[in-house]
């Protein structure tokens, strides 16, 4: 057999090959894998999604802002993170500012976030957690650190009326450690926590 | 700190502990899945259906026929795909792609390298991806794979004019190891909330009254391939970082281990083929010290946040998910620029500069450590070849690795095949900078972050490509004429000249009769080849790319340090 | 060590040819890049700086680069040349054996009817004009003109030419002597040669050629080493050339000078200079020991030797059996024994003879010789020996079932004596020794067995240590011998052999060989017979002795000029340090490359990126200096290391992975500290010159 008339050969079969494979791969297994998954786990496979007074008002695993339409932080919502997602915790463009650590654009954004939340929460600069501070990988990151959430505590309850210590409360409860003891880190989703946060009466 | 440290071992040991309970049963799985001389009744009917004789077995340069064949069918395929994607169901509207990144897409997901120039959000529709993308996904896995066998059944054989049979083994590759493993890793992140299903956006009105619109999809099956096959191309933009893609601490730590579960138990498959496991446990040693070395210094640059942003902002986490924190950013970022995954749970443009260049110096040692499924053990036992070389002349023999002698032609492939990779790099970053048209562009359009985090964008962006990695500084605005174009190029011949030189090693190590092992022998299980070869492999890289690097993040992170 | 590197001088200045430098890859880079920098060196004052070129340097800088990089390259030749000058040596006292010489050639040598050629028609012929088949008659005083073997007669001949060796050989037709090489001479008698050699293609030429290296041929190692030192040669020439677009993008280009210094630093200049004088100084080794490897090949092929096939006679054992022990039977005498034994084997004139007579006078026996004793020569017939003295005693010595026999003639042995008789011969026999029954019949009486003489085989001093030694390399001995498996298995077990070849006929050496082949094995062996020679030719190393046949010395690809067979694992040892040699220098070479990038890119770049200043770890005084002192390091080296390469590196007969990590110490670690002492003392000098 020649190389010539092998080469031929194989590319014939390596055509059908990959259109078997195609099928097999591409269509049955991610049919049968979406198959098995709304059967078994139908709320994590639509994206576990959360209701607040029985409408859908995200998901719990994605961030959303807490903002006025400008980007001006409503000061009764615990705030996310910042996101760099599109212009913001755009779900159609995930992703990070992918700054570097020297950039000048980066440096501003960070001296501008500690600046703003100086304000809000007439706190010093020291006492601002750096998640407060830097935009995460995806921009839809749905968590921010238990130090943030508190550090908010008495201007969410400043801004809703209430008191500072029931919010504490219920931002203490929903502190969730890290799984296992010892993966990831500890966190509060802010989602979740201002669901709770807006039943609190 | 310390705590952080106490973490960063404790979630080190996890993966460790499991992929050593791993390393016995899969690999001798995988063994007997290459070796055995029964076909299952669904390959039968898939041998007659493609029309091969599963029996009869392949000469290298058929074998290498067979590889290119596959591949290249699968590169048109995918390209076409991406071409006429408006016509296809469920493309969620989206338009055709154009050619430069429809060809540097098709290249990049053939040759398990799965950079992405393009935002997949944006641009490809359920169809490409799992049709197309995914299926690749399984395909130059099992290809990676089979080259790998290829090489160590040659080292086995005695005497032998072939090495196997291509179709025999990708299918088996496919259908024996990876589809089994991809349905159980697809089950498990559903369970941890990747989403599987096939709805397009969905628009909710926020709790606070705005809009935002949460995406659907095939995302598990696509993800527990992406991650077990070593590809790493995101169904999202924002990749394992993606709340759908990655939902929680322990679903990262699991595609940490199915990362590298394949890479660090071929050693064991090696090792059963060429009835010596000593010899896999020898390499899987060699990988496992890469691997915990490497992610102890990114890990420890991490969290020294050093650089201007990470101590203005208190600390390196810019770019990094707080649900799995620093620790658990760098363990998996380790994991993916060692495993040619490519996949990031976190933004390596934004860690610090020392960090994002540990990184970089992960894919520069050539992806061997433990490397992607099947390319990281041959590479592996490549630079093994160039190190026994060396240490052979040093006792007095002409060097032989598993009683195969290393002479002028084995030198000459395994001299070919580091060359390669680091040609690519330097030539491909240096004519970035060098072609007058080419430098406005990629200066003025790609680079996001100027100066000397410039360079190291595009520096990269060359390693990865050429490693097959994936991973990216992902400020670089890659999808431009030449970033699409040389990336692909990068991608091409990055993974096929080295799979040829391997398979004609192969070919070479096949027709020998092996020299009987005595005391003059060298032995190739001990910790001083172990450390030989680590040795090899540092050296090989350091001196490769020292200068790029210095111009880099030395440069950059020294300054700042 | 000084004086031979100045005498090689011009010849390392001559070899800058670049038609010659060509055939060195690495040097030849080095060579375009001093040229390069020369240019640069001269233009430079009247042009002015490249622009961009970052700080601009001293002009003296170029110029102390450019004469640098020369100086590397004449280091490298000077190895080169040095290694052959010392065979030159050796070359010159071979080609003053050569000069022509008259010669009486035979015509129409007619060997059936006149194999002396005394009545032959003769002609006075210069040995020039002789070819091959020729017949030649030498007599004592000649000098024999060319290769050949004797056809005809026996001389002593003076090989010293040669060999080096001043004791006379024989050389005889018939036999493995029978090869004599042109250029010696003929102390004694007269012999009739034929000539087996075509002019200009005397084992002489051959051996002049292979000293002074012109024969030299890259052995299939240095090639495979080749390929790697280019490849890496190549790697760093992309490195480099890739450095300016990269630094380009900073504006912080470095000027072509600085660049090819960090070539020559980085591409492996010090195994690419010394590589081709390890292999010519591994040939001369052999040369010193009187060993001609016909290729270097074969030198190389020795150090890969797995199986070392050994003959018993001559390389195990002394050569000859002999008496050890006297073994007397029944109520025979120790002293009776003896005294019989030495009287029946005073006329012996064989080597055993005479043993037994030194072994009996060794236990106070002195009797002398009895007057009118008649001879009985050992046949073939009765295997016996002995006397019958003047009174009628007969005395007789001989195989056990002859001189049995013999005494049953008369009388007889009484069963319990023949029993004891039995078992000593078992035991002796068994032992790896030959018994010689001794016997005795008194005038008129009955003959009566004494005993046993133990003859015995006996292994060459310190043999045991030195198989001990192999077996740590990895090699396995095998004896070749020609006794019964009995005997055989004896002596391998004294010897400390692995393995043995009883009743080995030249057929069965052949198939050893092919059969250890088969597994894999690299087998060596030496042979003189003409029936070695397709062993010889067979075996990957075949030593033929330079007493041996002319057949013996073309099948083999070595022949030893001492003829001593244990050489074997001397020639072994060479080969092993040959490629040692080589590796070593190699892993030196590339570990010397992490001190020098230390030197270079801090140089290179920390003025630019201030960063990078920290790199600098050797604290070196200036830019200038750093990469100077890298330079000058580079080429000194290669010169300190020109003795370490003709003398091989040491080798000690251990274990491989013990070999690995003693040169991985000291070459690979060693490799990387040493230049960072280096480059710092040089640099500490450097930085006195004015303007570094």
């Amino acid at each position: 057999m020649s190389a010539r008339r092998g080469s031929a050969r194989q590319a014939w079969v390596a055509l059908r090959a990959l259109l078997l494979m195609t099928v097999a791969l591409g269509i049955v297994f991610p049919l049968a894998i979406t198959a098995i998954a709304q059967l078994a786990f139908p709320a994590q496979a639509n994206g576990s999604l959360v209701r607040s007074d029985g409408r859908v008002v995200g998901s719990a695993l994605i961030e959303q802002s807490f903002t006025t339409a400008k980007g001006v932080a409503l000061p009764q919502w615990f705030q996310s993170r910042p996101s760099a997602a599109g212009a913001g915790y755009d779900g159609r463009a995930s992703g990070g500012s992918n700054a570097g650590p020297e950039s000048h654009s980066l440096l501003t954004a960070i001296a501008a976030r500690r600046a703003a939340i100086e304000k809000s929460d007439g706190v010093t600069a020291d006492r601002i957690p750096a998640d407060a501070l830097t935009a995460s990988a995806s921009g839809l990151d749905p968590d921010i650190s238990p130090a943030y959430a508190l550090l908010q505590v008495p201007r969410v309850a400043a801004a809703r009326g209430l008191s500072e210590s029931a919010v504490r409360a219920l931002v203490e409860s929903r502190i969730q450690g890290r799984e296992l003891g010892y993966l990831g880190e500890p966190v509060v989703n802010v989602l979740e926590l201002n669901i709770a946060l807006a039943a609190l009466k | 700190m310390g705590a952080q440290l106490w973490l960063f071992a404790a979630q080190l040991g996890t993966v460790i502990l499991v992929l050593a309970v791993a390393y016995r049963p899969l690999g001798d799985y995988m063994a007997f899945a290459y070796a055995s001389p029964r076909h299952l009744r669904v390959e039968r009917g898939f041998y007659r259906l493609i029309g091969v004789d599963p029996s009869s077995e392949q000469s290298w340069p058929a074998y290498v026929r067979a590889v290119l064949a596959f591949s290249t069918a699968g590169i048109v395929l995918l390209y076409a795909l991406q071409r006429v994607q408006e016509l296809l169901p469920w493309s969620l509207g989206l338009g055709p792609v154009n050619e430069a990144l429809a060809f540097n897409t098709a290249v990049s997901f053939v040759t398990n390298t799965n950079w992405q120039s393009y935002s997949p959000e944006a641009t490809l529709g359920f169809t490409v991806q799992f049709a197309g993308l995914a299926v690749q996904n399984f395909l130059s896995a099992a290809v990676g794979i089979a080259v790998a066998v290829a090489l160590v059944r040659a080292f086995a054989a005695r005497h032998s004019s072939t090495i196997g049979n291509f179709w025999v083994d990708v299918t088996r590759g496919t259908l024996r190891i990876l589809l089994p493993l991809a349905a159980i890793a697809a089950v498990l992140l559903v369970a941890g909330g990747v989403v599987q299903n096939l709805d397009g956006f969905h628009t909710v009105t926020t709790l606070s009254g705005a809009t935002q619109e949460i995406p659907g999809g095939p995302v598990a099956s696509q993800e527990a391939i992406k991650i077990v096959g070593t590809n790493g191309g995101g169904y999202f933009n924002a990749n394992s970082a993606h709340p759908f893609e990655n939902p929680l601490p322990w679903t990262s730590m699991l595609q940490i281990i199915l990362m590298l579960v394949i890479p660090f138990a071929l050693p064991r498959t090696f090792g059963r083929l060429v009835n010596d496991n000593r010899q896999g446990y020898a390499i899987a040693a060699v990988m496992a010290t890469f691997f915990v070395v490497s992610s102890t210094v990114m890990t420890l640059l991490e969290l020294g946040g050093s650089g201007s942003a990470p101590r203005l902002a208190g600390a390196a986490l810019e770019g990094k998910e707080l649900r799995f924190g620093i620790v658990g950013s760098t363990l998996y970022g380790t994991s993916s620029t060692l495993t040619s995954t490519g996949a990031v749970n976190s933004m390596h443009d934004s860690y610090t500069a020392l960090g994002g260049g540990m990184a970089m110096i992960n894919m520069m040692l050539g992806e061997v450590a433990p490397g992607g499924v099947g390319s990281g053990l041959y590479g592996m036992l490549v630079i093994a070849v160039i190190a026994v070389f060396i240490a052979g002349l040093m006792v007095g023999r002409t060097p032989e690795y598993l009683g195969k002698k290393i002479r002028a032609r084995e030198m000459t492939l395994a001299s070919l095949y580091i060359l390669t990779t680091p040609a690519l790099v330097l030539a491909g970053t240096a004519l970035s900078f060098a072609i007058p048209g080419v430098q406005a562009d990629v200066t003025g359009t790609s680079i996001a972050n100027p100066g000397l985090h410039g360079f190291s964008e595009v520096l990269y962006a060359f390693t990865s490509a050429a490693n097959n990695n994936g991973s990216a500084f992902a400020g670089l605005t890659a999808n431009t004429p030449w970033l699409n174009t040389a990336l692909g190029v990068a991608m091409m011949l990055g993974r096929f000249l080295p799979i040829v030189f391997v398979l004609a090693l192969a070919g070479s190590l096949a027709q020998q009769d092996p020299v009987p092992v005595t005391a003059g022998t060298l032995p190739t299980h001990r910790v001083q080849f172990g450390g030989l070869l680590i040795g090899t492999v540092v050296l090989v890289s350091a001196l490769t790319y020292f200068p790029a690097l210095a111009l880099g993040p030395l440069a950059e992170g020294l300054l700042h340090s | 060590m000084t004086s031979p590197l100045i005498t090689a001088l011009p010849t390392a200045a001559r070899k800058l040819d670049p038609r010659l430098m060509w055939r060195n890859p690495v040097m030849f880079i080095v060579e375009i890049g001093a040229a390069l920098t020369t240019v640069i060196a001269i233009t430079e004052p009247l042009l002015g700086a490249p622009a961009g070129a970052g700080r601009p340097l001293a002009p003296s800088f170029t110029i102390g680069i450019a004469a640098w990089l020369w100086i590397t390259v004449v280091f490298a030749n000077l190895a080169e040349a040095v290694a052959e000058g010392r065979g030159k040596a050796q070359a010159a006292s071979l080609r003053a054996t050569r000069t022509s010489t008259p010669a009486t050639r035979v015509i129409d040598y007619d060997e059936t009817a006149d194999a002396t050629a005394e009545r032959a028609r003769v002609v006075e012929v210069s040995s020039a004009d002789l070819t091959l088949g020729d017949v030649v008659i030498v007599v004592a005083g000649q000098v024999i003109p060319g290769d050949g073997d004797v056809v005809s007669g026996i001389a002593s001949v003076d090989e010293s030419a040669i060999t080096g060796e001043s004791a006379p050989v024989i050389r005889e037709f018939g036999g493995d002597r029978s090869a004599v090489t042109g250029g010696t001479r003929v102390l004694s008698d007269r012999i009739v040669v034929r000539i087996t050699s075509k002019p200009g293609e005397t084992f002489v030429d051959r051996m002049i050629r292979l000293v002074e290296g012109a024969a030299r041929q890259k052995t299939p190692n240095e090639i495979a080493l080749n390929i790697l030192l280019a490849s890496l040669s190549i790697v760093f020439v992309i490195v480099v050339l890739t450095i300016n677009p990269m630094a380009g993008y900073a504006g912080r280009e470095v000027s072509i000078p600085v660049l090819i210094a960090l070539l020559v630093c980085l591409i492996p200049t010090t195994i690419g200079a010394l590589l081709s004088a390890i292999g010519i100084a591994g040939m001369d080794r052999l040369v010193q020991r009187n060993v001609l490897a016909m290729s270097g090949r074969a030198v190389e092929a020795a150090g890969d030797v797995t199986t070392l096939l050994l003959d018993k006679t001559g390389t195990i054992t002394y050569g000859n059996r002999r008496a050890t022990a006297f073994l007397p039977v029944g109520d025979a005498e120790d002293t009776e024994l003896a005294r019989v034994a030495r009287l029946a084997s005073l006329a012996d004139p064989t080597p055993e003879g005479s043993s037994i007579v030194t072994l009996a006078e060794e236990q106070g026996q002195h009797e002398p010789p009895a007057r009118g004793a008649i001879v009985v020569p050992f046949t073939a017939q009765t295997r016996m020996s002995g006397v019958d003295l003047a009174d009628g005693t007969q005395l007789r010595k001989g195989a056990a079932s002859m001189v049995s026999a013999w005494v049953a003639e008369t009388g007889g042995i009484a069963p319990e004596q023949s029993r004891h008789l039995d078992e000593i011969v078992t035991r002796v026999s068994e032992a790896g020794g030959t018994p010689l029954v001794v016997a005795v019949r008194d005038a008129g009486g009955d003959a009566r067995v004494l005993g046993v003489i133990q003859l015995k085989d006996v292994v060459k001093d310190g043999l045991v240590e030195r198989f001990a030694e192999l077996r740590a390399m990895g090699i396995r001995t095998v004896m070749i011998t020609g006794d019964n498996p009995l005997t055989a298995r004896a002596i391998a077990a004294e010897a400390g052999v692995d393995d043995f070849l009883a009743e080995a006929t030249p057929e069965d050496k052949l198939a050893l060989i092919r059969a250890e082949q088969s597994g894999g094995n690299l087998v060596a062996m030496t042979g003189d017979g003409t029936n070695d020679a397709p062993a010889l030719a067979q075996a990957d190393v075949g030593v033929a002795m330079n007493t041996g046949t002319s057949a013996a010395k073309e099948a083999g690809n070595m022949v030893d000029l001492d003829s001593d067979p244990t050489k074997l694992i001397d020639i072994v040892r060479i080969g092993k340090q040959l490629l040692i040699t080589r590796g070593a220098l190699t892993t030196f070479s590339i570990a010397n490359d992490v001190a020098k990038y230390f030197a270079i890119i801090p140089a290179m770049f920390a003025a630019a990126f201030p960063g990078l200043a920290v790199l600098n770890v050797m604290a070196l005084h200036s830019s200038a200096s750093a990469i100077l002192s890298a330079i000058i390091f580079n080429a000194l080296v290669i010169v300190a290391l020109i003795p370490l390469a003709l003398r091989g590196v040491r080798y000690r007969p251990v274990s491989a992975s013990r070999i690995l990590s003693r040169n991985l110490l000291i070459y690979g670690l060693g490799g990387i500290i040493a230049p960072f002492i280096g480059i710092k003392l040089i640099d500490l000098i450097v930085s006195l010159i004015p303007g570094f």
